[in-house]
């Protein structure tokens, strides 16, 4: 009998070894894979509200008219009607929210004004364009343009 | 009352008012977090973006916007979107010439000496949030996924920086956050359009070049644009299912 189990011993080693082996592999997986992965697919369920978790920085449009109503029923029928107060204005989720910095700083005119409106060949042809130092020279843009409704009349 | 039974009738009685996910919003308004409430649901929406060649001025807003409202590096680098120059000679169209001084953070500065017969165009770019995304496909550790509202999104803690998905983007949107070693891409401000809100690069577009469109709402004006438009996408011929759609694309762009 003793003599029968000696002819297997080596196949229980190997046996024994694959048990360990996937033993050793089970606790190591529930070890470094997350509770939620694989909740909706190959991913941690939690990395989506991670990816929502970030706070925002531009406030958005209906944010900015709720109190400047003002301002954007001067903007309706302007041209610049379309162009969002954050895009010249700068990001102010903290001014809407009513957290310091309460002022936001004023937007350095002419640089704002020249970013979009210089002449370019690469630029669609019906976007307005202007020589700036033709058009205006060294005058500040605001001299004659209002830039909530830029159009002189 | 015995505190079981009253803790019954409570629930049942929210069960009735409130079901569902009404509920869980409900807990989150007791715990004054009324802006965590879960409100959004995720299969209720598939994100894409148009972007209209036709109407981009190369200004720049988009690239400033994304890298303030997103902590994006501010050096010349590293870019989640960014606006590329075409200068396309007509004597030899497949060879244009591209820049993208700083990603157009600063605007485009005159190119001088160009030939006669040139046209030019910008071109944004930024992730194109594939359907069949070749960068998730080669995650070796799911670090990088598609959402089920389908925004291509990264997952910090699992990422490994082994750099697979920056190779296998076709689009080259991925980059290597050096503060962190872990991958980093456009998220389609998915911290924003979860709250109802469009991403920075939409929102500070002057001339509505960038258009956010939930697919799912039919409502949504990106289905008539869509309809009306001939829109294509880029590398067509790679198949990866892209969600950024070009409108008045040029076929030298790469």
């Amino acid at each position: 009998m003793g003599s029968r189990w000696h002819n297997y011993s080596h196949l229980i080693r190997m046996a024994a070894l694959f048990v360990a082996g996937i033993l050793i592999f089970l606790v190591g997986r529930s070890f470094f894979v997350p509770a939620d992965f694989g909740v909706y697919w190959h991913y941690r369920a939690g990395a989506l509200d991670d990816a929502r978790a970030r706070p925002i920085r531009f406030a958005g449009q209906a944010a900015c008219v709720e109190c400047h109503s003002d301002i954007s029923d001067l903007r309706k029928t302007a041209r610049h009607a379309k162009v969002s107060c954050e895009s010249c204005h700068g990001a102010l989720a903290t001014h809407a929210a009513g957290d310091e910095p309460l002022k936001p700083t004023r937007p350095n005119g002419k640089a704002l004004c020249v970013g979009c409106h210089t002449k370019s060949p690469s630029k669609p042809v019906a976007f307005p364009q202007i020589d700036v130092a033709d058009h205006a020279g060294d005058n500040a843009c605001i001299e004659c343009h209002n830039p909530h409704a830029p159009k002189i009349s | 009352m015995d505190e079981s039974r009253r803790k019954f009738l409570m629930g049942a009685g929210r069960l009735l008012v409130l079901t569902g996910a009404a509920s869980v919003a409900w807990d989150a308004i007791v715990e004054g977090q009324p802006e965590q409430a879960p409100n959004y649901n995720t299969i209720d929406h598939w994100w894409g973006m148009v972007i209209d060649i036709e109407k981009c001025i190369g200004c720049g807003q988009c690239v400033r916007a994304c890298k303030e409202e997103n902590g994006v590096l501010l050096d010349d680098e590293h870019f989640r979107t960014w606006v590329e120059r075409y200068v396309v000679d007509m004597d030899d169209p497949d060879h244009p010439l591209v820049d993208a001084p700083n990603g157009g953070y600063d605007g485009f500065p005159d190119l001088p000496g160009m030939p006669e017969n040139i046209k030019t165009f910008f071109v944004p770019k930024l992730c194109n949030h594939c359907v069949d995304s070749p960068c998730v496909q080669v995650c070796p550790v799911g670090a990088t996924f598609d959402s089920p509202d389908g925004v291509v999104l990264v997952d910090k803690d699992r990422c490994l920086g082994c750099r697979y998905c920056v190779q296998a983007c076709p689009y080259g949107c991925r980059y290597i956050d050096p503060r962190t070693n872990t991958v980093d891409k456009c998220t389609l401000c998915y911290h924003r359009i979860t709250k109802g809100l469009t991403t920075a690069c939409c929102e500070v577009c002057p001339t509505g070049a960038r258009m956010l469109g939930d697919l799912k709402n039919p409502k949504d004006p990106i289905h008539e644009f869509l309809r009306t438009h001939k829109v294509q996408v880029l590398k067509p011929q790679m198949a990866t299912g892209s969600k950024t759609y070009y409108n008045g694309l040029d076929g030298s762009v790469r």
